[in-house]
């Protein structure tokens, strides 16, 4: 928070079927796999489909709170780290780090799901509504 | 020719709610049925069958969301490897 001006929030989601994200490991083998995730994303997921799947819809799940006006960020711009506690976070670069400084966003909280056949995201990012205008100052 | 691979690709990998074919060529893909996880699909089909690669600057939502937006897409990666 600047001065009494309030920061926001943005919040985006995503569902992603993991049969899906299987169906591509099997028909697109490692180009899929290296075209999505990152070296990170593919050593901590171990191979799991449903892993893999939840970690798509956090993409998917970013990209609507980056809210781009034209291109997407590479998919490989969005990693979820993961912790040794087990707990997730993000981390942008690229195209993906500049929208969202563009954006004004602070920071970015994800939560991560799946059970069954689905794999889940929330994204929550923070938003100062200062920084847009000081940008183009 | 160039179509009728597209809308094959699509058949195939863009898990559409219609028939690809009796798609028009202007026709909203997303509206169709097409997800963020299949474009990923129909992108990778679509080098295979093309023989390009599809560079970060055309990962725009546009660039899938038609039929003729794929061509236009395929005509100008097609381009850019000629002298």
């Amino acid at each position: 928070m600047h001065d009494g001006a309030a920061a926001t929030i943005r919040v985006g989601t995503d569902l992603v079927r993991v049969h899906d994200v299987a169906e591509s490991m099997a028909r697109f083998g490692d180009r899929y796999l290296r075209r999505v995730y990152t070296d990170h994303e593919l050593e901590t997921c171990g191979g799991v489909a449903a892993r893999l799947a939840a970690r798509f819809a956090a993409k998917e799940a970013t990209i609507k709170v980056l809210r781009p006006a034209d291109v997407r960020p590479d998919w490989r711009a969005i990693e979820v780290r993961r912790h040794e506690s087990g707990a997730c976070d993000l981390q942008l670069s690229g195209t993906a780090a500049a929208q969202a400084a563009a954006a004004g966003i602070t920071g970015l909280a994800v939560s991560l799901t799946h059970e069954g056949d689905l794999a889940a995201a929330v994204v929550v990012a923070s938003v100062d509504p200062i920084e847009p205008e000081e940008a183009a100052a | 020719m160039m179509d009728d691979e597209i809308r094959t690709v699509l058949a195939e990998h863009g898990r559409l709610a219609v028939d690809a074919q009796t798609l028009t060529d202007d026709a909203d893909l997303y509206q169709a049925g097409l997800t963020s996880h299949a474009s990923v699909n129909v992108m990778l089909a679509l080098e295979d069958a093309f023989d390009v690669e599809f560079p970060e600057r055309m990962l725009r939502k546009k660039t899938f969301e038609s039929v003729a937006a794929i061509r236009a897409a395929l005509d100008e990666l097609a381009g850019a490897g000629v002298d």
